[in-house]
């Protein structure tokens, strides 16, 4: 078989945008690997989302902006392999790869990551009580109801006020299931602006600073106890359904021993998308959680870009510096930063998040030196964006200094 | 063939166990090998749905079980038969080996008196390490270890495949299991009427191995009890696969009087367990994992192996010993009446069960049972440490990604002589949903090819969505 160019895991939006970017600017031979039957990845699942704006032009729902990606493959005559299962990355680029026909390795000059997210799941939340049957995430209903036509519960509790919170809602009562309350444990929604009024608005109760104490169910789930404002509370139900605390789904790299980046829990990568190992590149939400399909495809395209330049530039030299940063800034990326010559495209700003609310002065130190800063109320897991200043690509230390105020 | 049949009121068994933990899927293989027939009841809708579905998956080689005891002989003589027949059976046996780890000097002290008992239970492979021995043996412990025992033998099995490998073998045998059975009244008048759910079975003996009721089904076959089930739970973390890069060796603490105390362990899929804690309960069913205490967990295997430290948790359990006001085993026979009890087996009960089966049937005393040739039974292996299906051709698909479960595994198991009861039952047969993701992308395949197979399905019933 011959060898690719670039092979790229997963075929989701930020994937084939890469892919696509590649071949227009002239690499020969780009493989995409997807696990699943179609293109499209997380964007399957959702029936009710619109996709495509920005990059389309146009609005599509769920499977139909799946199936306009796979035609932007075709037209670019990129490879794509379905039901291909990436297990093991190796440190000079060959893959170890599960499909119908057996074990095999790939190997390429290079290998773009796009692996997605996924949400945290009720274990890795730590959430007391039984492991009843109807315990389950946004995805995961969404698949039942998208690929299935299946139900998983009648009156779950929800938890968590993320956008993908009113996703769920929206899947429930659109399915004939009525969600009986949904919890945030913090004070306030962390998409403050639907989900203020909008379960209200349906009827449903919305309980701030509330979360589940014990989930209690020996076959399916039975009821929750919550703590509410202190307080204990029961409320009866078929099913509970954590929403978002999406995480990266890097689990290829932390297996397979390459490097991390443990603040925004995907791989380490520097302003051209480049991990630390680099015959590797990573985009996408993989990056960090969690950013919306259109993004991840103007991420895809933009990394893409700058490998396509790797391919024929000379390899990078010494190690790279680590971008670090004071709390509660909970991620930066990118959080490598390499010297050379610099790519087109990569990923042209700093983004962070912060982990709780912080009121206070945010700068960026370049080699002690501070070349940028700004005074705000910043809010959690809100994306925000630091432009990456060009003295940054030759600095010795990239910081991000945090001073709150009281 | 299908282990599930019509009771017939005529039949009438030459055993019947009641419970299909660990301990009576081993007896039911263990008198079916002998030629009798046997009948295993299991109140849940699986097999090992008490205590059996959470241990740490050891097997131990009783260096510290107490010196003479029947708990010592039936752990060393149950590891014996796993180790003569895991190959057969196709059932993984990862020599991981252990270290009795002491984190400081007054435990560093106890090492040398479990060395010695070890030695006197008969346990040869053992050596007394210094810190830095300890840690060429295993670099992923803390600097902070002082001295450890190194168990050469103790090793990590799949908890789950070789009792259902146990229980299979019985099956090929003519053997009879019933789930959804629980019994609830015997009367002996030469052989046992046992009243169940499910109708009545006529036995001549009766095998009490119904672990967490064991007290119970004793006083419901008319006997005084003789022991008393006080429920001990245990918690567990289990930590992502890329935690397998951190840890090769079962990390023991130096054991208290009370408990073997809380183990960090590799498992033969690949991941790290934490676990177990010992908290007593009087709750004979609900088994909660609690947020403070799997917090605790998490951190204490980070404390311990440094390296632990960023890995994400895959999956919590929890799950119930059957301890006595004893610490020792409570094997009753009870020859007059034809009944036995193998009662108490609290903690070590993946390791001894084949030995509890052979002590039961000595007790028993055999019978004039006439046995044909021993059927061949291979379980699928699950083992990361072995090839897998996955990596085989024609596996159809990978419908778990992260547990790289096949369809083709799925479907086979639907198929075996005893599919899953229930998705527990699914999960412990497969490993399907058991991963990092616990079902995000498999979980509504799942609930489509399982429709009307699982006592508690995936997806409600009625009318499909619009």
């Amino acid at each position: 078989m011959s060898r690719s160019d670039v092979i790229v895991i997963g075929g989701g939006p930020s994937g084939v945008a890469a892919a696509t970017a590649l071949r227009q600017a002239g690499i020969g031979k780009v493989t995409i690997l997807e696990r699943e039957r179609h293109l499209g990845g997380a964007t399957l699942h959702c029936s009710h989302s619109p996709f495509g704006m920005r990059e389309f032009g146009r609005v599509y729902l769920g499977a139909s902006y799946g199936r306009r990606l796979e035609r932007e493959v075709a037209k670019h005559d990129i490879d794509v392999r379905y039901g291909h299962s990436v297990a093991q990355l190796g440190e000079d680029g060959d893959l170890l790869v599960s499909s119908d026909d057996g074990l095999q390795t790939l190997s390429a000059r290079r290998v773009l990551v796009t692996t997605g997210v996924r949400e945290t799941t009720r274990a890795a939340r730590l959430v007391s009580g039984d492991r009843p049957v109807g315990v389950l995430t946004t995805g995961t209903l969404q698949s039942y109801v998208a690929f299935h036509k299946l139900m998983p519960f009648r009156r779950p509790v929800i938890v968590g006020s993320e956008l993908v919170t009113l996703s769920a809602i929206w899947t429930c009562l659109g399915h004939g299931a009525r969600p009986v309350a949904v919890l945030e444990p913090r004070a306030q929604a962390l998409v403050r602006a639907p989900l203020d009024w909008f379960p209200g608005l349906m009827g449903i109760p919305f309980h701030r600073d509330a979360e589940i104490v014990d989930i209690v169910g020996q076959g399916r789930v039975e009821r929750v106890k919550i703590r509410r404002r202190g307080r204990i509370e029961t409320i009866d139900c078929d099913g509970v359904l954590f929403t978002g605390q999406f995480v990266p789904e890097a689990s290829l790299f932390m297996t397979s021993g390459l490097a991390m980046d443990w603040g925004s829990a995907g791989p380490a990568v520097d302003q051209s998308g480049r991990c630390e190992n680099p015959v590797y590149f990573a985009a996408g939400n993989v990056l960090r959680a969690v950013e919306t399909g259109g993004w991840a495809f103007r991420e895809g395209r933009s990394v893409g870009m700058a490998l396509a330049a790797d391919l024929s530039a000379a390899p990078p030299s010494g190690s790279p510096v680590r971008v670090t940063h004071d709390k509660p800034v909970k991620l930066v990326v990118p959080n490598l930063i390499r010297s050379g010559a610099s790519l087109p495209g990569g990923l042209k700003d700093f983004q962070l998040r912060f982990k709780r609310l912080a009121r206070g002065t945010l700068s960026l130190d370049v080699d002690g030196r501070e070349v940028w800063r700004h005074h705000a109320t910043w809010r959690p897991e809100s994306r925000i964006m630091v432009p990456r200043p060009e003295a940054v690509a030759t600095a010795g230390s990239v910081h991000f200094r945090f001073v709150e105020e009281d | 063939m299908n282990a599930e049949r019509h009771l017939s009121v005529d039949e009438i068994y030459d055993v019947a166990i009641i419970g299909a933990g660990v301990v009576g899927c081993a007896t039911a293989r263990r008198f079916a090998l002998a030629g009798a027939r046997v009948v295993l009841i299991e109140k849940g809708s699986d097999i090992l749905s008490g205590a059996s579905k959470a241990n740490s998956a050891i097997l131990h080689t009783g260096f510290d079980a107490p010196k003479g005891s029947l708990e010592l002989a039936l752990v060393q003589a149950g590891r014996q038969e796993y180790l003569d027949i895991h190959k057969a059976m196709n059932l993984p046996l990862v020599e991981t080996g252990a270290l009795v780890c002491a984190w400081s000097a007054e435990e560093a002290l106890k090492l040398e008196e479990i060395a010695e008992q070890g030695r006197q239970n008969g346990v040869d492979r053992l050596r007394l390490l210094s810190s830095t021995e300890a840690r060429t043996v295993e670099p992923g412990l803390a600097g902070h270890v002082v001295a450890a025992l190194h168990v050469l033998d103790e090793h990590v099995i799949d908890p789950w495949s070789a009792p259902l490998a146990y229980v299979n073998q019985a099956i090929a045998l003519g053997a009879v299991v019933l789930r959804q059975c629980d019994v609830r009244k015997g009367t002996f008048d030469g052989s046992w009427t046992l009243e169940t759910g499910l109708g009545e079975i006529r036995a001549r003996w009766v095998i009490n191995a119904a672990g967490l009721h064991g007290d119970h089904v004793d006083a419901r076959l008319g006997f005084e009890p003789e022991f008393e089930i006080r429920p001990r739970k245990g918690q567990f973390v289990v930590l992502d696969k890329a935690a397998s890069r951190q840890l090769k060796t079962i990390v023991l603490p130096v054991p208290n009087e009370i408990t073997k105390g809380i183990v960090v362990c590799p498992t033969a899929f690949g991941n790290i367990l934490v676990g177990p804690t010992a908290e007593e309960q009087e709750d004979r069913v609900r088994a909660t994992v609690e947020h403070d205490t799997l917090e605790a967990l998490v951190a204490h295997g980070a404390r311990l192996i440094p390296g632990l430290a960023h890995i994400p948790v895959t999956a919590v359990y929890a799950g119930l010993r059957p301890a006595t006001e004893k610490k020792e085993y409570r094997v009753i026979h009870r020859g007059d009446r034809n009944a036995i009890t193998l009662g108490g087996i609290r903690s070590t009960g993946l390791s001894a069960a084949l030995g509890l089966a052979q002590h039961a049937l000595a007790l028993h005393g055999g019978g004039d049972f006439s046995h044909g040739p021993t059927p061949d039974i291979r379980m699928p292996n699950l083992a990361e440490t072995r090839p897998r299906d996955w990596q085989a051709e024609h596996h159809g698909e990978i419908v778990c990604h992260c547990e790289m479960v096949t369809r083709r595994e799925i479907e086979a198991t639907l198929s075996s002589p005893l599919p899953p009861g229930d998705f527990g039952g699914l999960r412990r047969r497969t490993r399907a949903g058991m991963g990092r993701c616990q079902g995000f992308y498999c979980n509504a395949r799942l609930a489509e090819i399982t429709r009307g197979r699982l006592a508690v399905p995936l997806a409600m019933d009625g009318e499909t969505v619009p």
